[in-house]
């Protein structure tokens, strides 16, 4: 029979034990939730990264000696948890980079509204809920991007225009998995309805260089490299190409321009798609009043200028001064739909790109 | 074959002794427990989701169904290409860098799949550096040539294989090397060629384990999220992901998911029919020392450039890319905030690898005493957690957890005026569970795998020497799998270092590990960022790795110097 050697089965045995002990040593500081601070804490759920938030909470923490404690996530998982965990959710602020996530929170009434005189001062109204559950913090926008000397920016108009023939095999978009992409369609909707926008996202995919693939910045390389003309992505991606440092983001990320389309007198004009990062004050919110100060921070205008500077998104205060790369780009009117609106119109628009074809 | 018994199962099954009544109730709840967030999620197939079904189904379903069965294909004829011919090489035969590829074989396994699909593309795109020299040096331009697609089918059947051959490899060597030698030595005796007997006794004697590796590796294929998600081919995975979140509805999302388990289960079953109820037993008593095919020549160096192959692709091309982003361009730095994610990553591992060990143990042991409809299925069920994605997986923690936590709540409250808040919510223990719940199939795969090493007529021998079930446990049962024990305990660790839609939605405050540190740089597009975290958790899973795959090749006495 197939017995081991008494000296190979102890050293499994030490292995198997020092494994078991290693265990038993880091469970117990880890399997407690986290304890309350005696200075008072915030609690938050964010779907925006950690390295583009924690810098910001930290020096929150300092000015006011509240502790924030923060777990990152996706979007719809985080309000998932927020559902579930119910009354006794620990979190009191959701942070997204989505309005539609924000709108789905507040339909699922997981929100409260937010009281502040400084916060509605602070932010235009159709970057806030109507009834105040939920507040934009920075603005991202999604214009036309395209090779400079390969385009004319002469021919570009509007979104809609991108589905014209000239564009056949020139214009390079991610996936309609995508949130921006499908927050995107979602303005077209509002703004064209259902059939002309369905009709535009046929002709869309007709243009297409390639099948989709990977994110916002594969478009910019892609179009850079000379795979197409065109590319869609939000600006920030650009921005952050070109203060990398790196060449390899650096060069691809010099050959692009942008252009802000449907501008006054281009279409209709009502102004390029722009989405916002934003917070929602949970219902269950136990440090509320921690919260709204947390929130009135992340407006103030030193926060503000933090997110243009290092996320090279666009402050939602006008009077905040943005990053010399987002100067070079221009000024440009933003679509003044409340952004409530494409939450609601997501699936639609999600259905809308499955029938055209947009994978 | 002339030698083997294929003996029917009803032989294998032991009579029942007194002792063992309380076993099925008990492994039944065990495994009921265990498939908590599986029912959760077949549990919404009553939930309506109306009008969404005929919308999928009359635009992307049929191309999700494709997708998801060719990627299986490929994912198969790779992992099987690569796993079983290394293991057969590396066991059987003798060639150049044999005993480094032994071991270096496993490597692939600690790269997490979307980490890998990274670096290919970063290497291998239009903008790649594979590309930009290939137009330096022929002075061709964007359209002159062709160039194969990463971002592709193709390329994802690719990525899965690279990083899941592993699996079928551990589980094939393993079989190879405690085959009876006199089965083989007959073959050859008998007039088979090297080949021949390859084809017609080891890999049929070695069919249990290959099976149990390929459904791992299929079951991980379907659940990647990663990998066909980046590299935008869609499939059962992101249009589960699709429907949830951009349809947002959980119920038809969960309905898709349920389809994936069908799929998986139709796998199973398809499996257990082609077999026949027929089990391969050994009954030779004797294992000697393996003489292995000393090759020469061209033959040798088509051995090792082989077995080198996979490991080239697999793990030194990525691992070297990760290295040159970590150095090069990385910003992040090796200070005290990233020991903590490691210690997170590597404590979690361990307790869970042990953990989801212990429970296959008590469950693949209860179900070889127990091998009743009732307890078959159950453990069954419990295993089914792996083919899920994660983050379905994380759901189906998260609702019944929660749901207990504020059940307990509201009666505590009602009761007493206490609020207990969230106990198991938003904790460690949720996220241990659903890593368990996830991966026991892995440890269970790799402990049944071992038990079919162990004859009915050893149980009949203890029986007769009046050893009680724990007894035999303990002095037959585990000598005997302690290979196989380890394999569970590494596949498990690993597993769980790579981990992410769990960890991402179920940790606690302010906890963090390598997997979400790479993913949350990688998926803001950052990946020369992300590097450093793949790269730990890449340099954290080579330790056991190499640890136990040599503590495996050990648990083989009669290994040849």
């Amino acid at each position: 029979m197939n017995v081991l050697p008494p000296s190979r089965a102890v050293t499994g045995g030490r292995l198997l034990s020092a494994l078991a002990l290693s265990t038993l040593l880091a469970l117990p500081a880890t399997l407690l939730p986290a304890l309350a601070s005696a200075d008072g804490e915030v609690n938050i759920y964010s779907a925006r990264k950690e390295e583009l938030i924690k810098p910001l909470l930290d020096r929150f923490t300092e000015e006011t000696g509240i502790q924030v404690n923060l777990v990152t996530g996706n979007a719809d998982e985080l309000v998932q948890r927020l559902r579930s965990e119910g009354i006794n959710t620990p979190a009191d602020i959701l942070l997204t980079v989505d309005a539609g996530n924000l709108h789905q929170a507040k339909a699922s009434e997981l929100t409260q509204p937010i009281v502040s005189e400084v916060i509605d001062a602070a932010v235009p109204a159709n970057y806030r809920d109507p009834e105040g559950h939920w507040v934009g913090l920075s603005m991202r926008a999604r214009p036309i991007m395209y090779v400079v000397g390969k385009v004319d920016p002469a021919q570009l108009s509007t979104y809609e225009d991108l589905a014209d023939e000239q564009w056949r095999g020139r214009i390079c978009i991610r996936s309609s998995s995508n949130i921006y992409n499908q927050s995107m369609v979602g303005s077209m909707i509002a703004a064209d309805g259902i059939e002309a926008a369905e009709a535009w996202a046929r002709g869309l995919v007709a243009n297409m260089a390639r099948p989709p693939i990977g994110g916002d910045r594969d478009q910019i390389k892609a179009a850079a490299a000379g795979e197409c003309d065109i590319a869609i992505a939000n600006t920030y991606y650009l921005a952050g190409m070109l203060k990398s440092g790196d060449p390899a983001e650096v060069e691809p990320a010099e050959k692009i321009g942008i252009f802000w389309p449907n501008q006054p007198g281009a279409g209709d004009g009502r102004g390029t798609h722009v989405n916002v990062s934003g917070a929602a004050l949970t219902k269950a919110a136990r440090n509320a009043d921690n919260a709204v100060q947390l929130i009135e921070y992340l407006v103030s205008p030193e926060a503000q200028a933090w997110y243009a500077e290092v996320n090279g998104e666009y402050p939602v205060r006008s009077e905040v001064e943005i990053s010399p790369e987002l100067v070079a780009w221009g000024e440009f009117e933003a679509d003044t739909i409340n952004l409530a609106r494409l939450g609601e119109l997501n699936a639609e628009a999600v259905m809308l790109m499955d029938r055209a074809g947009w994978r | 074959m002339s030698t083997l018994t294929p003996t029917l199962s009803a032989t294998t099954r032991p009579r029942r002794g007194r002792h063992l009544s309380a076993w099925p109730p008990t492994l039944v709840s065990i495994a009921l427990l265990l498939s908590l967030p599986v029912l959760v999620v077949v549990g919404f197939l009553f939930v309506p989701a109306g009008e969404i079904w005929r919308h999928l189904a009359a635009t992307v379903l049929p191309l999700y169904v494709s997708n998801s069965l060719l990627l299986m294909l490929g994912v198969s004829v790779g992992t099987l290409i690569g796993g079983v011919g290394c293991a057969w090489l590396t066991s059987m035969c003798r060639f150049p860098g044999r005993g480094l590829f032994e071991w270096a074989l496993l490597l692939p396994m600690a790269m997490p799949a979307y980490i890998i699909a990274y670096t290919y593309t970063g290497l291998l795109d239009f903008a790649g550096p594979v590309q930009t020299t290939l137009r330096a040096w022929t002075g061709w331009g964007f359209r002159d040539y062709w160039f194969p697609q990463i971002r592709s089918l193709e390329g994802a059947m690719l990525m899965l294989s690279l990083v899941l051959y592993p699996y079928v490899y551990l589980l094939a060597r393993a079989a190879f090397l405690s085959q009876s030698l006199c089965v083989l030595d007959v073959s050859r005796t008998l007039g088979n060629g090297p080949w021949r007997t390859f084809f017609t006794v080891a890999l049929p004697l070695a069919r249990p384990a290959i099976v149990a590796g390929l459904s791992l590796a299929l079951m991980e294929a379907l659940a990647d999220y990663g990998t066909v998600q980046y590299f935008g081919v869609p499939t059962f995975t992101t249009g589960i992901f699709r429907t949830w979140f951009g349809l947002g509805s959980p119920a038809a999302a969960a309905q898709l998911s349920a389809l994936l388990l069908g799929f998986v289960f139709a796998l199973i079953l398809l499996e257990r029919w082609s077999r026949r109820h027929a089990r391969y037993h050994h009954s030779s008593q004797r294992e000697q020392v393996i003489r292995r095919l000393h090759l020469r020549g061209w033959r040798a160096a088509l051995a090792s450039l082989f077995c080198f192959s996979p490991l080239l692709f697999g793990f030194l091309v990525p691992a070297g890319q990760l290295l040159y982003w970590s150095l090069a361009v990385a910003t992040t730095r090796f200070d005290a905030a990233f020991l903590q994610l490691a210690w997170n990553s590597l404590s979690l591992a361990a307790g869970a690898a042990l953990l989801a060990l212990l429970l296959a143990l008590l469950l693949g042991y209860g179900r070889r005493l127990h091998p009743s409809l009732t307890v078959r299925t159950s453990v069954q069920v419990a295993a089914m957690g792996y083919a899920v994605p994660g983050t379905v997986i994380a759901v189906g923690v998260m609702i019944p957890f929660a749901w207990f936590d504020n059940s307990l709540d509201a009666w505590m409250r009602a009761r007493f005026g206490v609020s207990t808040g969230l106990l198991l919510s938003g904790t460690l223990a949720a996220v241990m569970f659903a890593y368990v719940t996830r991966f026991l199939a892995v440890a269970l795969q790799t402990v049944e795998a071992g038990l079919t090493k162990i004859r009915p007529s050893m149980d009949e021998a203890g029986r007769s020497l009046g050893y009680r079930p724990s007894q035999m446990l303990a002095r037959i049962h585990l000598p005997m799998l302690r290979g196989s024990l380890l394999t569970a305990l590494l596949l498990v660790f690993v597993d769980v270092l790579k981990e992410l839609p769990a960890t991402l939605i179920l940790r606690p405050f302010n906890f963090n590990t390598l997997a979400v540190r790479a993913f949350e740089l990688a998926s803001d597009e950052r990946l020369a960022d992300s590097a450093p975290a793949a790269l730990t958790i890449v340099i954290a899973g080579l330790l056991p790795v190499i640890l136990l795959s040599r503590s495996i090749t050990r648990s083989r006495h009669a290994d040849s110097p």
